[in-house]
């Protein structure tokens, strides 16, 4: 056997073995779930939720999942999404896709409207079964509200939820005025949404406030 | 400290116990002496040995690598050799049909010139007319004394008269004659420039057979070395093929570059083709995978090319083939890595534009304001990454020379690297074998040291026994030859 011999075996032999068994049959693509909580006074900060919006546009990549869906009365519900999309593979028709969807989602955040009520967890479980249906390999919820739950008299959501590798991000949690008055209802707040959600079997739970610092949304992703 | 004191003969008087206990061990060391060196010097031979043998095979082993890597390099560099000889004497070939084939015309025009200029020159050699006979009668009369006689004088002056004319007319016919010798001399001129340029153009020519004819004669000579099997060659090749491994190696490294900026700018826009969501690896998508492979493809075509043109002898198949098919595979590999260059053009091209809107996207969703239009200005990176695109295929064609040399010199460097690596394993075992053996004696030694009284007793009696001076302690090397197992 000549060198040329050897040296042409060892390199069809290796990329056989890499063809064969490094092929990663792993989904790299990630589904993200926006909750945008459009009850009372809340529905005035739709326009920073808009920046959130145009944020996740901009960062997330052909084959990858969005969907905008706003948190009113009760959440549960598949007409409560107001834009969703999974992007083509290929990049110019997934930017044609977030062309589209910013200017859904811009045309309704501009005209939403307070609703009474704010059912936070029925939002959750209409992500997850998006997120689900996905098959994406990162699933993530972004929560847009101030994640204080407010539920009609007939409205049952008092149950363990499935959240399963699923990162919940609470966003602009602003403060109300009675967390003012006393911040132990505050910490209180978000200490026993972290606590649901991590029962829940959730990833991962974060709270950003801070709109200038969105890109801790995907850090650990 | 308990077990300590289990130990002690007096636990209370700790010094006499363990002079006690050492006299005991000294005694019984003694009764074991023969044994125990004989357990420390098979120890060390059965260590030593297997290690010596392990250096004495990898020291065969070397030396048949060595004379294999000989005889590789030896047969490389007289093929190598035995080609440019061919190739000089091709050129030599080709010199002598040239010029002798304008020889027999070149030899005759100077047969022609020689014999012009032969038949010009004895023209040139023919001597004006000698004067008349009657110069001497001339030379009497004027010897003749007038005696002032008007006769005679009258005849003298007639005679003068009629000789000054002659010697006009003789005068005027020997300056015609000259002449015409130097008319003829001059017309010589021509015909000797052209002489001297035709000898000139004969020099030349052999000047240039003895120049080439002395590169046969050195590579000849280099051959003969090389048949010859001499050190000297074996050197100079490996020295040419460590320098050519490390030339050949820069220009690929230099090429690797080239290939990375080239991958750059396909790997984007191959997105486009088979996706941006489909990975191979955690970390490598399918589309890099797909740009490598259009990178790697250009890189085999211009391979094809390089072998159908018989500029490299990567594949003896290649060159094996008729010239028709060699032809056709070199229009074939040639269309090819036109298609591909065209292809890649096109590819940097969308790379610039999905940029752009990627940008323009990204602009939109800042709310940012649109960047002016730079004109002409702005589409020069455009121009030059299609331009790139569709020149760096064609580039990397070249690499299949530097890859052809970097093969073959590396079969000598990767030789002569593992020959070096054997040889200094099989030095390390030798060192670590007869670190083993010296050991042992050192054991040996060091054990009759811990014995040293009892020893010292035994001189003492076989001094009493004999009557004379006490031997030496028992020679430990006596058993010592007997179990050395070489």
């Amino acid at each position: 056997m000549t060198m040329r011999t050897l040296v042409a075996s060892a390199a069809i032999a290796g990329l056989s073995l890499a063809a064969a068994g490094c092929v990663d049959s792993r989904s790299h693509a990630q589904a993200v779930y926006m909750l945008v909580d459009s009850s009372g006074t809340y529905a005035r900060e739709a326009g920073k939720a808009e920046l959130v919006v145009n944020y996740l546009l901009g960062t997330l990549r052909p084959g990858d999942s969005f969907a905008v869906a706003r948190v009113e009365n009760r959440s549960f519900s598949e007409k409560d999404i107001i834009a969703k999309a999974m992007f083509d593979t290929r990049p110019s028709q997934a930017n044609a896709q977030k062309r589209a969807f910013r200017d859904k989602t811009g045309a309704f955040l501009k005209t939403v409207q307070g609703t009474a009520h704010t059912d936070i967890t029925g939002g959750l479980i209409q992500g997850a079964e998006f997120l689900n249906e996905t098959g994406a390999g990162k699933k993530t919820i972004i929560i847009f509200s101030d994640m204080q739950e407010d539920l009609d008299k007939v409205t049952v959501r008092d149950f363990p939820i499935r959240l399963d590798n699923i990162r919940v991000i609470a966003v602009n949690v602003t403060k109300l005025n009675a967390d003012n008055i006393d911040p132990r209802r505050y910490l209180g707040r978000l200490e026993a949404w972290q606590k649901r959600v991590n029962a829940a079997g959730a990833s991962e739970w974060k709270v950003i406030n801070d709109i200038e610092r969105l890109d801790g949304i995907f850090a650990n992703s | 400290m308990m077990d300590l004191r289990m130990w002690m003969i007096w636990p209370d008087n700790a010094a006499l116990s363990i002079l006690v206990l050492s006299l005991i061990a000294m005694v019984v060391l003694y009764a074991a002496r023969a044994p125990m060196h004989g357990l420390m010097r098979s120890a060390s031979h059965a260590l030593g040995g297997p290690l010596r043998l392990g250096a004495r095979w990898l020291f065969g082993v070397a030396g048949e690598m060595k004379a294999r890597n000989k005889a590789v390099l030896l047969a490389q560099g007289r093929r190598e050799s035995g080609q440019r000889i061919e190739r000089e004497f091709e050129r030599l070939g080709l010199l002598v049909t040239r010029d002798l084939q304008g020889y027999p015309t070149l030899q005759r025009k100077l047969l022609e010139e020689i014999t012009r200029v032969e038949e010009d020159y004895k023209k040139c050699g023919e001597v004006p007319p000698p004067p008349p006979d009657w110069v001497d009668a001339v030379a009497a009369v004027a010897k003749i004394k007038t005696g002032g006689g008007e006769v005679v004088q009258k005849i003298l002056v007639d005679i003068r008269q009629s000789l000054e004319s002659i010697h006009d007319k003789a005068l005027a016919e020997y300056r015609r004659a000259y002449q015409m010798r130097h008319s003829i001399l001059e017309g010589f001129m021509p015909y000797w420039r052209s002489l001297d340029k035709t000898m000139k153009q004969v020099d030349k020519n052999m000047s240039d057979m003895h120049d080439t004819a002395a590169a046969v004669d050195a590579q000849m000579a280099t051959y003969k070395e090389i048949a010859a099997r001499s050190d000297e060659a074996e050197s100079t090749l490996t020295n040419s093929a460590f320098t050519q491994f490390a030339i050949a190696g820069l220009v690929m490294a230099v090429a690797l570059g080239g290939a990375f900026v080239n991958f750059k700018l396909i790997a984007l826009p191959m997105s486009e083709m088979v996706g941006a969501s489909d990975y191979i690896t955690a970390s490598l998508r399918t589309s890099e995978v797909a740009a490598l492979v259009i990178i790697l493809v250009e890189a085999s075509m211009g391979l094809f090319v390089m072998e159908s043109l018989r500029i490299t002898h990567l594949f003896p198949r290649i060159a094996n083939l008729n010239d028709r098919m060699r032809r056709r595979m070199v229009w074939i590999s040639l269309g090819l890595l036109l298609t591909l260059a065209g292809i890649e053009s096109a590819l940097a091209l969308m790379r610039d534009m999905l940029i752009a809107d990627k940008q323009a996207l990204l602009q939109s969703l800042a709310a940012a304001p649109a960047p002016v239009s730079e004109g002409w200005l702005g589409r020069i990176p455009t121009a030059g990454q299609m331009l790139l695109g569709f020149i760096l295929p064609f580039a990397l064609a070249f690499v299949a020379v530097p890859l052809e040399s970097f093969i073959h010199s590396g079969r000598t460097v990767g030789g002569a690297l593992l020959v070096n690596l054997v040889s200094a394993l099989a030095f390390a075992l030798r060192i670590f074998g007869s670190i083993a053996r010296q050991a042992g004696r050192v054991l040996v030694h060091a054990y009759d040291v811990l014995i040293v009284l009892p020893l010292l007793v035994e001189q003492l009696v076989h001094s009493v026994r004999s009557g004379g001076p006490a031997p030496e302690a028992r020679p430990v090397d006596a058993t010592e030859k007997t179990l050395r197992p070489y």
